[in-house]
């Protein structure tokens, strides 16, 4: 008991935030609300209006909504599946780092799994995808795949949060209802400890899947249409290495942002940075390799229709974009993450913030240049999205920044008693593993035997 | 069962307009006015669409009547998440406004993009409002909205037959368009029936489709232009 004691006063700072606020917080929050309550009363004026408030038009009929959509849904790939990977391969650098993911895909989940709804023109008609539902369409198979991942994330989420949970009721820290409902009358037996640990193993390889699902099956929404630049084998893959890419990179932004307004730097040292950036590094070459291989595809068959689209991305309207596209996503993080001595915190901030530019811009070039390139002759405007849009955007990202903010209010965002069992016991653990993985020594009887030989 | 199909002949086509026109009286299509037509928000569930062939001072133009072109395969029906489009025993493509929820997935799918959704609160020039089409609903903003090859008719037809006691001859169901079609340029029927004009236009060997290589199987042919 005095042992435990003793080592929750040395995470003491992770428990910190939580307990005291500063000021900073609440001005923070007021902007916050007031973004998020604008893109409220833009979305109400569209219910209101109907959709003719935003850009969308003919024949470019999906935009924003449907770009944010993938793009929220593709950030969400950041937490769940990194920590299960980690977690799954003992990596032990992970221990500081789950949870933070973790948060990110909950939140995200929730905040990209509403867009579609900000699409439709009959949101009030909503229920039909449970009444009407037709499962032959990819629609519902993203309704059904979000909702696995959302009610598996936030689990997977919150059952490593118990002990912790448990040892802020034990500190009396208010709201102390919370607490207890939460902690879920966690005492830290071994039992107890048997149990979660079991159910989290469950949840982490039960996750993975569910998570490349969900990617694969956005992509499909695009994929199973017979449009050119959509009709893909490859989009699969392709938007769950998109996905993973910018999950990486999202995550890379908070643990830097949080690691800077809570101190964190005890615990989130340069090398879990640098490793995490390695993955973001390797993540960069796979996503440059599948963009490769779709676009060389496409233009070595010259389709026209194919070609139209591959050259209104390529020279065309939306050229400045793919470019970009192509130097946030490659060129930046490639530069900085393979020198050594740009491969710091400011640099890696610099490749993270360029890949989500650049990982948005991708889902941009999705969707609307085959939109705007129909095959039969139409004239075609350029998309242009109007207020409505860039501050529903807006608001997406404000809900995300406080639903953080209040997260890491309420709870401690680095898992204190997995940080404490990687002081208690990973040394020990990791030494014994790495002696397994060794040639083993060679054993008396065959020693006596050589020696025998000789005689 | 019939298998309604539509025949235009683009040898006898001015590219007058009057199809259009025919269309968006007959199925109540709203006006949407010169600024949010400007935005690319025309409803047209029947259009013209032209080409320009050439360089100057060497150019034909070509016009090409657009309906929906009702497949037999339809890749708009197929992604409907609510079963708001389907198609029906006699191969007509319809659309369910009440249970549409406006995703606007089957425009998207479309690869003749010939729906269109209601961005904005339908409306109509002050002189028209007083004479919609009692037979069409008024579709509510927020839908997507199609060519229904006029299927009203087709149920009138069907009354007026069954009142008279006979079968349902050829022209007893024709759509707007091809009734206003000053040159009679358009030709409308069941395909499968060898004795409508539409069944024996088809084995023209002027007939196409669009994008036949697509398997989608539309119903609208169209018999070439010859010199």
């Amino acid at each position: 008991m005095s042992e435990r004691q003793h080592s929750t006063f040395e995470d003491e700072q992770l428990i910190r935030p939580i307990e005291q606020t500063g000021p900073g917080f609440y001005l923070m929050v007021a902007v916050l609300v007031g973004v998020i309550a604008f893109a409220g009363y833009t979305y109400i004026r569209q219910i209101l209006f109907g959709l003719g408030v935003t850009g969308l038009a003919q024949p470019v009929s999906w935009g924003f909504y449907i770009i944010n959509f993938v793009f929220f849904i593709g950030i969400s790939h950041a937490g769940t599946l990194i920590s299960a990977i980690l977690r799954l391969s003992k990596a032990e650098w992970r221990r500081p780092i789950t949870r933070m993911a973790e948060v990110i895909t909950a939140i995200v989940l929730a905040i990209g799994g509403l867009h579609p709804i900000l699409d439709l023109g009959r949101p009030d008609r909503m229920l039909h995808l449970f009444t009407e539902g037709r499962l032959q369409s990819p629609l519902l198979w993203d309704v059904t795949s979000i909702t696995a991942y959302f009610a598996a994330s936030t689990v997977y989420l919150y059952l490593p949060m118990i002990p912790d949970i448990a040892i802020l009721r034990d500190r009396g820290t208010r709201p102390r209802w919370l607490y207890e409902f939460l902690a879920w009358g966690w005492r830290g037996t071994e039992h107890q400890k048997k149990v979660l640990e079991r159910a989290i193993n469950i949840l982490m390889v039960m996750v993975i899947p569910i998570a490349i699902s969900v990617h694969t099956v956005i992509s499909f929404i695009f994929s199973m249409t017979i449009q050119p630049g959509w009709h893909s084998t490859i989009f699969g893959p392709y938007f769950v290495v998109g996905a993973i890419f910018s999950g990486i990179a999202a995550l890379l932004i908070v643990m830097i942002a949080f690691r800077k307004a809570f101190d964190l730097g005890k615990y989130l040292k340069l090398i879990h940075f640098q490793y995490l950036s390695t993955l973001l590094l390797i993540m960069s070459f796979l996503w440059f390799y599948f963009t490769f291989a779709e676009y060389l595809t496409g233009f070595y068959g010259h389709e026209p229709n194919e070609m139209r689209v591959f050259l209104y991305k390529f020279t065309g309207d939306y050229a400045p974009w793919f470019w970009m596209m192509g130097i946030c996503n490659f060129l930046i993080p490639v530069v900085i993450l393979v020198n050594p001595k740009t491969k710091k915190i400011p640099g890696i901030l610099i490749a993270s913030i360029s890949v989500v530019i650049g990982m948005w811009l991708e889902r941009l070039i999705v969707v609307v240049p085959s939109l705007a390139n129909p095959r039969l002759p139409y004239p075609t405007g350029i998309y242009i999205p109007s207020l409505t849009e860039w501050s529903l955007f807006a608001g997406g990202v404000a809900v995300f920044v406080l639903a953080f903010m209040l997260f890491a209010k309420l709870f401690p965002l680095i898992s204190i008693w997995e940080i404490q069992e990687g002081r208690e016991k990973s040394v020990h653990a990791v030494a014994e593993r790495l002696k397994s993985y060794l040639p083993d020594p060679p054993s008396e009887q065959l020693l006596s035997e050589e020696l025998g030989n000789r005689r | 069962m019939a298998k309604w199909g539509m025949v235009i002949d683009l040898n006898k086509c001015t590219g007058c307009g009057e199809c259009v026109t025919a269309c968006k009286v007959e199925l109540n299509v709203p006006v949407v006015g010169p600024e949010e037509s400007a935005k690319g928000r025309t409803l047209l569930c029947m259009d013209i669409l032209s080409t320009y062939e050439g360089e100057f001072p060497d150019v034909k133009m070509r016009t090409l009547p657009r309906p929906c072109f009702h497949c037999e395969h339809p890749p708009c029906i197929k992604v409907c998440p609510v079963r708001a489009t389907y198609i029906n025993d006699e191969g007509i493509v319809a659309q369910i406004y009440p249970q549409c929820i406006g995703c606007r997935y089957c425009q998207v799918a479309c690869p003749y993009t010939v729906k269109y959704f209601n961005w904005t609160k339908p409306e109509w020039p002050e002189e028209r409002g007083a004479a919609l089409n009692p037979d069409v609903s008024v579709r509510p903003e927020g839908v997507v909205e199609k060519c229904t090859f006029c299927v009203h008719r087709l149920q009138k037809a069907k009354e007026q037959v069954a009142v008279e006691g006979r079968e349902l001859r050829e022209g007893d169901y024709v759509p707007a368009c091809v009734e206003s079609c000053p040159t009679k340029a358009m030709y409308f029927g069941d395909l499968d029936n060898p004795k409508h004009m539409v069944s024996q236009l088809k084995k023209s060997h002027r007939a196409f489709r669009l994008m036949e290589d697509l398997g989608t199987e539309p119903k609208v042919y169209y018999l070439s232009e010859v010199e």
